[in-house]
């Protein structure tokens, strides 16, 4: 006797342990007539993740409607909680006069995790990041010192960028640098701009923010283009810039690894500024004119195609698209102005003589047979002009 | 530096010249997303 009781409490303690969760969910939805549990309502309120299918699938059937010639029939089979679910969950066949897929969607969320994300992890990566870099470069500076040119200026010069080379140059620096800064006074308006200057000083900056962002975005796609044209055939990858990694460029130590036109640092720049500068222009595109150029979902597409573990939602409404290339472009701009902000110190403070190569184009012979040996060699074999300082003046 | 300055004055005048070309030719959100019987201004 006493046997059977232990085994009847042993099948149901194993009953219980292997029931499956939803189950008990249904179970839970069934006293509830199939509407939300208070364990979905808790689930939410902690921020987990709700199945939402009860309600997002239950969306009404005319075809189990009561016929209209029946005792309390109906004229159709969709109730009014059915057919506010449907506008909640984007399921109803909303018709716009403006003949726009986007103005059809009346209710959606994704705002409000888009909003979390651009004032939580991505301006903390914007702020860290940019300041990080900028302590981390003053740091080195002045552990390091500024990289000298080894026994002093020659006193001659060698063109190192022709005058086209360094307009395309300037062309993408200025407008980059203005879309650096306007993008993060945009960013960070309502967190720091309004709480310091106020709502009066934030509306202008934005405004002037927005307009200047909008408009030289398009000197920026076009030099991206021109420097891309002009400058990727000196920037393919070869064995001598891992050669230039392994002795830490010159920067660590006071090696002076051998180089042509661009050392492997300054390829790793270009290809930075190339890929980066295309994914931020085409996102950046989908911002400048909302709702026309939806990437994402078939860019999640190639992806699982690629990665089907990645399950990545191909389904996007119109609205989430923006969201989610305002994120993108907001991610990929601040590892470009990371990287950046470390081109301009070297190029300028960080290294002597530097700067010339882009300022007016002539560069000491000595820094740049330190710097770009091989290239040197091969200007000098061309017949290059070597010129003396004083001749420029 | 001649040549940096000249850049940076394109730059200036290539983004008044794309404002007033897109405003011309109807690309703001706003009209894109407006049917012909709403006046924007």
């Amino acid at each position: 006797m006493n046997l059977k009781v232990l085994g009847a409490c042993l099948a149901a303690l194993l009953t219980f342990a292997v029931t499956p969760a939803h189950s008990q969910d249904e179970g839970q939805r069934a006293s509830t007539g199939g509407a939300q549990t208070l364990e979905d309502i808790l689930a939410r309120q902690k921020g987990l993740e709700v199945d939402e299918s009860f309600r997002r699938d239950n969306l009404g059937n005319p075809e189990n409607a009561q016929s209209i010639s029946d005792n309390l029939g109906v004229l159709g089979g969709v109730s009014s909680s059915d057919l506010y679910r449907g506008i909640r969950y984007a399921e109803t066949d909303v018709k716009v006069s403006n003949n726009s897929h986007a103005s059809e969607i009346l209710v959606q969320d994704g705002g409000m995790s888009w909003l979390l994300t651009r004032q939580g992890g991505i301006q903390a990566f914007a702020g860290y990041g940019i300041g990080g870099i900028i302590v981390a470069l003053a740091a080195f500076y002045f552990l390091r010192g500024r990289m000298a040119i080894e026994g002093g200026p020659s006193g001659q010069t060698i063109e190192r960028f022709k005058a086209f080379e360094r307009f395309g140059h300037w062309c993408l620096a200025g407008s980059f640098i203005m879309l650096a800064i306007t993008g993060l006074l945009l960013l960070f308006g309502r967190s720091v701009i309004i709480p310091v200057f106020g709502h009066e000083a934030n509306a202008t900056i934005a405004t002037f923010s927005i307009w200047v962002h909008n408009n030289i975005a398009w000197v920026f796609m076009a030099s991206l283009v021109a420097i891309f044209v002009m400058w990727v055939a000196h920037n393919i990858p070869t064995k001598l810039d891992l050669q230039w990694f392994a002795k830490g460029g010159g920067i660590v130590g006071n090696a002076h690894p051998s180089a042509r036109k661009f050392n492997g640092g300054q390829k790793l720049i270009f290809w930075m500024t190339v890929i980066l500068g295309a994914s931020v222009s085409m996102s950046g595109l989908s911002l400048l004119f909302p709702f026309e150029f939806p990437m994402f979902a078939s860019t999640f597409e190639v992806i699982n195609t690629i990665i089907p573990a990645m399950g990545l939602q191909t389904d996007l409404l119109p609205h989430e698209e923006m969201q989610l290339a305002h994120l993108w472009h907001a991610i990929v701009a601040t590892t470009m102005i990371i990287a950046i902000v470390a081109h301009i110190y070297i190029g300028s403070v960080g290294m002597e003589g530097a700067f010339d190569a882009m300022g007016n184009g002539q560069v000491d012979l000595e820094w740049a047979r330190q710097h770009h040996d091989l290239w040197v060699e091969e200007e000098e074999a061309k017949g290059a002009p070597i010129q003396k300082v004083g001749d420029l003046r | 530096m001649k040549t940096m300055l000249a850049a940076f004055a394109f730059t200036a005048v290539v983004s008044v010249g794309a404002y007033f070309v897109l405003s011309e030719m109807g690309f703001s959100s706003a009209e894109t997303q407006s049917a012909p019987s709403v006046r924007l201004d």
